[in-house]
């Protein structure tokens, strides 16, 4: 498809800007103007509007088919979510309103969505407290490893390393490494958890903490959770939770019982708002009692007259993470979620997200190696090191073949500790004749790797482009139209 | 394949004698093959010093990206701009043209803690991933 | 449930065929972690939702007459922006990680950051950060891994928000960075105290444009002292601002960030909101965060995927240039599908259209006795300091019982400043809402006045 700015034609006006109904007063002095207009495409509402539709057409998403993106929690985005976040009192509400004087009282609305959430989060996690301002999960950790930083400043720790397990998502040592920490990597045991004899090596005085993802990214529950938490505390560290993949327990295992100081919770996974293409997303932050005084301020408190404020005097607080109170759009989706789904409706979640994983891997068994054969929570890897050995198809290949086969691939490559992994997370909305398609497919491209392995080479051959030179991409850099 | 007049490290950098003191450093041509198309190198700049065993730069492809580690310490004498500008020599030719620095170095029997090509090769046989 | 589409009888069958019985699917957690059912109330039904949900949202004023920016604006939003950013098949889309079934938001991307270079006159620009807060923080870091230095000198005309985040984010590290605030902007950068605090040491200097004031600055001759000693310029921008003002580009900075939102997002009381970063190519290794390149399939058919990710967590783990994993996609494109409806011209006339209703306003009020411009030197674009004869905070506060948010009191920021306004004019302001506004200002001042009488 033409890009847009290669549509575009001089004097093209794609919205009416209103006449001028004032005194032209403009003061501003030549020298501080631009030299010429900014580049942009001159288009009709109708040009621009074909544009983005036919760039639609080029997308999938969740209400297209089935998305079993591991680690990422693709479920169906509730429409309801959708509307109620768009009413205008939200929409259109100033962030700086409750910070003027006696502003609030013009927002108490929001400052109810953003107070009610935070309690629900706090009974699903077990947690004290909540901040609601990270935008993003690896933001929430972020946040927790500033707080974590605070916390040892305060009690005159010298602590210089983390801890975080060879499973875990990238933004983990990402996270904790910008908030100035070493990294230090704790090896699997065979049974896919975090080896509590090795984890027991490398503690020391200088553990600030530990990251850990629960279940962890292979999908599995790791029953000494527990210990693990106690052992990171007995060196006065801290043990900051990954929430996500909150899916597996929600309403099963609260974090803080599990020993956890510390959760991010991705809205954007569990509480069903939409991934947005890459984002927004949310990563509201838990913690313990001992911790809340470290949480960013402002926090939204409930008054005696039940009327909601913001509340600033925290003195040990962290400060901003954000400019405000966090992405209060994708809040307030999550928060009709809560409303929909309530108290039973969250347990159904984690037990059918459960089913359909453990019903997947089940299915695949004969036909992929299951590295780690056991129950799994939400999600389920396998690994196409059979297939590789035997015909030389890779994951990225099986991958492929799926699109042609009308699905979104699962993860692929990770996590990185197994060869050739495809993660796989159907989450609870998908129906059991879903899955059995999708089974089929992978079963049709498992024969088909071993009679006819180059037609999955040269999978996809129903998209609009086949797979592209990412080398190319790297090396002859274009990454804009200027 | 494997360069008979190297000395290997575990991390797959090799080195070679020039004389006087002075090494070749590269990386070996499995560690080249594992990594895929390489589209980017750091490497560091004449004069720097290294240590043996630190990281002296980084080579990225399209997946992944590896540290790369000094077989010898010393300072940095010369850069390859030639594979910097064109990665594909790394895997046409990892242990002539594809080199990547050249060291002097501050203690050459630094030299015999690496892998000869014998062990090298066992090494990968057995132990590499 | 009516998000879960196996029925009892379906999971019954799953179970027996998988040779699992219901509680087996938690065996694996000890029986002392498992919780035993949340104390929150039970799941409503959809009607019931809406009810309740208009009734909240009726608890918010949302059609206050807007004068409030500090940075966050009330523009004006066309249809179609909420038309082609509603459509599911972007917003239900995760990362483009798949290029072949993501070549929608991965061109949307090309194009977005296309945008953004030609607005600010940059080479290079990413697949959008968090918010401009967060961008401008991210800036810091990034000048800091380019120069290997470590003091950050902040201008106290950069937004106090934006300021706030950097200080929370540089103090609460383990490590240290030394950053240096200046104080006292006369309405532009201070540069006697930008110059006096550069040293061998700072990585950058950080200052905003327009300013948190609403004054227009040219930064060309500090982009050029600050080289001189090898530090980076960062400049923090209003992107309406650049369908008139000169470019951070044109000025010689390296690095520009700022917030999208005025780019057809909603004011959402404060997010989501939309981070962009743009820099000179030789940096683009440092830019933290997605960016997205155009390459070909191999019958040489023109495609687009995520570029350079080596730079990035899910692969350089601790040594990413940063952490950022989601970022605001669908921000972008709503930025993106903004700027194509407005286009050239309609960028242009906006910008005009912003500077000259805030230019009556500045004439309205100031006309109001005892109002005075507070930098009456400097030139500003559609934002302005005022200082009137009493305490802003109570003037505002009057001002929303009679359903103005009228501007934001800069005594909470700024030492002295508590007689001092802020306040924003958009497009969307009418000639009638400002005369009205200068009518409520000039009768509250008097009714004050006629008090301290």
């Amino acid at each position: 498809m033409k890009l847009v700015f290669e549509k575009s034609v001089p004097c093209r006006q794609g919205l009416r800007i209103p006449e001028r109904d004032v005194p032209a007063g403009n003061r501003l002095k030549k020298e501080y103007l631009r030299e010429r207009p900014a580049g942009l495409p001159e288009l009709s509402e109708l040009d621009v509007v074909r544009h983005f539709t036919g760039l639609s057409r080029r997308n999938f998403g969740v209400d297209n088919n089935f998305y079993p993106l591991g680690s990422c929690t693709m479920k169906y985005n509730p429409k309801v979510c959708e509307r109620l976040s768009s009413l205008p009192g939200f929409l259109y509400l100033h962030p700086l309103l409750p910070q003027l004087h006696s502003g609030g009282a013009f927002t108490q609305g929001a400052l109810r969505v953003l107070y009610e959430t935070d309690r629900m989060l706090r009974e699903i996690c077990g947690m004290a407290a909540f901040t609601m301002q990270p935008m993003a999960g690896a933001h929430g950790e972020l946040t927790g490893i500033m707080m974590m930083a605070a916390y040892h400043r305060d009690r005159g720790n010298r602590k210089t390393t983390v801890l975080i397990p060879d499973s875990a998502h990238g933004t983990n040592p990402a996270s904790a490494a910008a908030a100035g920490y070493t990294v230090k990597t704790v090896p699997s045991d065979e049974s896919g958890c975090m080896s509590i004899a090795a984890l027991k090596e490398m503690l020391t005085e200088q553990t600030a903490g530990i990251m850990l993802t629960c279940p962890n990214t292979l999908g599995l529950f790791n029953p000494h959770i527990k210990e693990v938490c106690e052992l990171v505390h007995s060196v006065d560290g801290l043990a900051y939770c990954d929430g996500a993949n909150l899916n597996a327990i929600v309403g099963k295992v609260r974090p803080a019982d599990a020993g956890f100081d510390m959760v991010h919770v991705n809205l954007h996974k569990t509480f069903a708002t939409p991934h947005g293409g890459g984002g927004p997303g949310a990563g509201p932050v838990g913690v313990v009692e001992r911790l809340a005084g470290y949480l960013p301020v402002p926090l939204v408190v409930r008054q005696e007259d039940g009327t909601y404020a913001l509340e600033y005097d925290h003195p040990k607080s962290i400060g901003c993470v954000s400019p405000f109170y966090g992405n209060f759009g994708v809040i307030l989706r999550a928060y009709v979620y809560l409303l929909m789904v309530g108290r039973e409706g969250l347990e159904r979640i984690a037990e059918n997200a459960v089913l359909n994983a453990n019903y997947i891997k089940e299915k695949l068994k004969p036909y992929y190696e299951v590295p780690y054969p056991g129950l799994c929570k939400h999600e389920c890897v396998i690994s196409a090191v059979s297939q590789l050995h035997e015909s030389g198809i890779h994951a990225l290949d099986i991958a492929k073949a799926l699109i042609d086969a009308g699905f979104h691939p699962p993860t692929m490559y990770f996590p990185t500790i197994v060869k050739e992994a495809l993660m796989i997370e159907p989450t609870e909305c998908e129906s059991r004749e879903t899955l059995d398609a999708f089974i089929e497919a992978m079963i049709d491209i498992a024969e088909k790797a071993k009679q006819e392995p180059q037609t999955l080479k040269a999978a996809p051959l129903t998209t609009p482009v086949g797979r592209l030179d990412e080398t190319k991409a790297a090396r002859q850099l274009n990454i804009a139209c200027l | 394949m494997i360069d008979p007049e190297a000395r290997y490290l575990r991390t797959h950098e090799w080195a070679k004698k020039e004389g006087g003191g002075i090494f070749s450093v590269g990386l070996s041509s499995y560690a080249v093959e594992q990594l895929g198309d390489i589209v980017y190198m750091e490497l560091p700049q004449p004069g720097d010093t290294l240590e043996q065993s630190g990281t002296f730069g980084v080579v990225e492809s399209v997946k992944a990206a590896s540290d790369l580690y000094a077989p010898l310490g010393g300072e940095v004498l010369e850069v390859n701009q030639v594979v910097v500008e064109n990665p594909d020599l790394l895997k046409e030719d990892p242990y002539e043209e594809g080199w990547l620095i050249k060291i002097k170095a501050s203690n050459p029997s630094e030299f015999e803690d690496l892998m000869d090509a014998k062990e090298y090769k066992h090494f990968l046989e057995t132990e590499a991933e | 449930m009516p998000y879960i589409s196996n029925t009892d009888q379906q999971r019954a069958a799953m179970l027996a065929e998988i040779g699992l019985k219901p509680e087996d699917l938690f065996s694996d957690v000890p029986p002392e972690l498992r919780c035993g059912g949340l104390n929150l109330p039970e799941g409503l039904s959809e009607q019931e939702v809406c009810s309740r949900l208009e009734a909240i949202a009726s608890q918010n004023s949302a059609s206050l007459r807007c004068f409030l920016g500090g940075g966050f604006y009330d523009h004006f939003i066309p249809s179609a922006v909420f038309a082609l950013t509603g459509r599911s098949e972007f917003y239900t889309a995760y990362t483009p990680y798949q290029p072949e079934i993501s070549q929608g938001m991965l061109q949307a991307i090309y194009e977005f950051q296309s945008m953004i270079c030609r607005l600010t006159e940059m080479e290079a620009s990413n697949a959008s950060l968090y918010d401009g807060g967060t961008a401008l923080y991210e800036a810091a870091m990034m000048a800091l891994r380019l120069t290997h230095r470590s003091k950050v000198i902040v201008d106290d005309s950069v937004n106090p928000i934006y300021r706030t985040m950097i200080r929370s984010y540089l103090r609460n590290r383990n490590v240290d960075v030394e950053l240096a605030e200046t104080e006292n902007a006369q309405g532009l950068a201070n540069r006697s105290a930008i110059l006096e605090a550069l040293d061998e040491q700072t990585a950058a200097v950080i200052v905003q444009n327009p300013n948190f004031f609403g004054c227009i600055d040219d930064f060309s001759d500090l982009a050029a002292a600050v080289h001189s000693k090898g530090t980076l310029l960062i400049v923090s921008c209003y992107p309406i601002s650049l369908g008139l003002l000169k470019t951070p580009g044109a000025m010689g900075a390296d690095i520009v960030t700022g917030e999208g939102q005025s780019l057809g997002l909603p004011l959402s009381f404060g997010g989501p909101y939309l981070g962009f970063m743009a820099t000179r190519s030789e940096y683009v290794r440092q830019m933290p965060g997605r960016i997205v390149g155009q390459t070909t399939d191999a019958k040489g058919r023109r495609g687009y995927v995520l570029t350079l990710q080596a730079r990035e967590q899910h692969i350089r783990r601790e040594k990413a240039t940063s952490n950022i994993c989601s970022n605001e996609a669908l921000c972008a494109l709503t930025a993106l599908v903004y700027l194509c409806l407005l286009g050239k011209e309609g960028l242009q006339q906006t910008a005009q259209l912003c500077a000259d209703k805030a230019g009556y306003a500045y004439e309205r009020l100031t006309a109001i006795p005892g109002v005075r411009p507070h930098f009456p030197a400097q030139c500003w674009f559609n934002e302005m300091v005022l200082d009137l004869p009493c305490e802003a905070a109570e003037v505002t506060a009057r001002l929303l019982e009679r359903g103005y948010a009228a501007g934001f009191p800069l005594g909470r920021y700024y030492k002295g400043m508590n007689r001092s306004l802020l306040i924003a004019v958009t497009e969307k302001r009418t000639r009638e809402e400002i005369e009205m506004l200068a009518e409520e200002i000039g009768a509250i001042v008097e009714s004050l006045r006629s008090d301290i009488r």
